[in-house]
């Protein structure tokens, strides 16, 4: 009995690794296509059919691009900030649940590599260690940019994680769990999460867009302030990794906001379509991968579109307007809730 | 003055509090950039696909031979004298007994070279010429990596007897008329 768990949780932690890597890799691309696009322009489209070879062509770029290590750098802090970053960017997949069970043979087995009852604290705890990729890329770089760019990132991803806390917060005690699992599944009987927290979900998709580094938040590698910010000393693959780990970032967090607050993998009236099993179970990834490519557009429809915010306006926005919004939220939800289990029948 | 009807009056007044969270000019925003995301591309794609250009374009020059395959440039050094980049560069020689297929004069150009990296495709040097030698073309000069490969010698710049490239596009109606003037026909054989 636990060979064939092992081997399935194997494949599957395989599957998920190797999903997360082509689409964060094919994100560079459509990142670029989008650009594209919004600007009128065609983009990449001469490696192969539509340029999709493009990020293979990109990849063998920085492969084999010279590998710096400045001499007054920390040697190997400089090679862990990178490694810190892209490790952290891939642990965060394993509690997402990418679809519903799945029967082999006569067993039942979930498509979510581990569904802990603590999985949300989990994910904020890994994005917290994220922090530090970054900032010690900056500290190893020795370099007064680095520096400044790496400061602005963990200030900032600090500052807007506590926003993202208190609006998962409100989601928390309205769903009474903090499992992934869970929080889909509840969704597949009742409504999607965000038709009861409208304010969270903005506030979270907010604080999502700062903490994955992404425009309007992208400070820290601010290219004409800070000439690259945290990553100016980096070149090669290490670079690349850097690069890389934002892009499964923004993955990872779009399949956060569709599982937390659209669904995850559940789709309306799918009881009623006369699917069974496993075939509901295609259909429902399928969707859940719908979901989390829209949002993955979403981020780069928004980065094509606003300009970059001033530090002090990103500080602002964080402490005065966020975290009190996220409070007042959560005390609406304490309301209702009280309301409805009886607390205010006196 | 107004020049469009597109001009807003400015204010600087307090924004009201629909203006200060920022969501609907957000919304609004992202709407215009998801409208261009449809619209028709601007790109040309490039090698396969060339703007046109105007008729009087001043592209890559080319030294022209007469009908009978003889070099027009006779090396009077006019077209140097006019270059304002001074990227014409020449060599005078003597025309040698038995050469009188492939130079019209007596004397012609030994060495002549173009940098097309000064060159600014001003004209001056097609205007100058009083044998009608030097023409701009349509061409557009290649790019290449190294400097030395954008001075042009006489082999990149005199025309091919068996791929003769036509300058007549070039020719305004002034011209034209000019050429016809038999008081200035400089040109004809003797």
């Amino acid at each position: 009995m636990l060979p064939i768990e092992i081997i399935y949780k194997i494949i599957l932690i395989l599957a998920v690794f190797t999903v997360t890597l082509v689409v964060a890799m094919y994100s560079t691309y459509a990142e670029r296509k989008v650009a594209g696009f919004i600007q009128d322009r065609y983009g990449p489209n001469r490696a192969g059919p539509f340029g999709i070879f493009q990020p293979l062509a990109d990849g063998l770029k920085m492969f084999t691009k010279q590998e710096f290590i400045p001499d007054s750098s920390d040697k190997q802090l400089f090679v862990l900030g990178p490694s810190l970053a892209m490790l952290t960017a891939c642990m965060t997949g394993v509690v997402i649940p990418w679809g519903g069970d799945i029967t082999i043979g006569d067993k039942i087995v979930k498509l979510q590599i581990t569904d802990i009852n603590i999985g949300i604290l989990y994910l904020l705890g890994v994005v917290s260690v994220g922090v530090y990729g970054i900032m010690i890329g900056g500290w190893a770089s020795n370099n007064k940019y680095s520096l400044l760019g790496a400061l602005r990132a963990s200030s900032q991803m600090i500052s807007y994680e506590i926003a993202l806390g208190l609006a998962l917060i409100s989601l928390i005690m309205m769903t009474g769990t903090l499992s992934l699992g869970e929080i889909v599944r509840q969704q597949d009987e009742g409504l999607a999460n965000v038709v009861y927290q409208p304010l969270g979900f903005l506030i979270f998709l907010i604080c999502a867009f700062a903490e994955t580094n992404r425009a309007p938040f992208d400070l820290p590698e601010s290219e004409n302030e800070l000439i690259g910010g945290y990553h100016t000393e980096y070149s090669s693959m290490k670079l690349g990794f850097y690069l890389f780990a934002e892009y499964i970032n923004m993955f990872i967090s779009s399949a956060l906001i569709a599982s937390l607050y659209f669904g995850g993998y559940n789709f309306p009236f799918q009881h009623s379509l006369g699917l069974e099993g496993n075939m509901l179970s295609m259909v429902q990834t399928f969707v859940f991968f719908m979901k989390v490519f829209f949002f993955i557009f979403f981020y780069m429809w928004v980065r094509w579109t606003l300009p970059r915010f001033r530090f002090d306006q990103l500080m602002n926005l964080g402490w005065k307007t966020l975290i009190p919004l996220a409070i007042l939220n959560m005390f609406i939800t304490g309301i209702v809730i009280g309301y409805k289990n009886g607390f205010f029948n006196f | 003055m107004q020049l469009t009807n597109r001009s807003k009056q400015v204010a600087d007044t307090k924004m009201t509090w629909v203006e200060r969270i920022y969501l609907p000019a957000i919304f609004k925003g992202m709407m215009i950039t998801i409208s261009h995301f449809f619209k028709k591309k601007v790109t040309y794609q490039y090698p396969e696909q060339k703007r046109d250009i105007a008729p009087v374009y001043r592209g890559q020059h080319v030294l022209k031979r007469d009908d009978h395959g003889a070099e027009r440039c006779t090396a009077c050094g006019l077209c140097a004298v006019a270059c304002p980049a001074e990227a014409i560069t020449m060599v005078a020689e003597e025309r040698k007994k038995g050469d009188e297929k492939h130079y019209r004069e007596e004397k012609y150009a030994g060495i002549y070279e173009i940098n097309m990296l000064r060159c600014i495709f001003c004209g001056l040097c097609e205007e100058a010429c009083p044998k009608e030698a030097i023409f701009l073309t349509d061409r557009i000069v290649p790019t290449t990596f190294h400097r030395e490969d954008y001075i042009y010698g006489k082999d990149r710049l005199v025309e091919k007897m068996d791929e003769r490239i036509d300058v007549s596009v070039r020719q305004t109606q002034n011209l034209a008329n000019f050429k016809k003037n038999s008081e200035y026909a400089h040109n004809k054989l003797k």
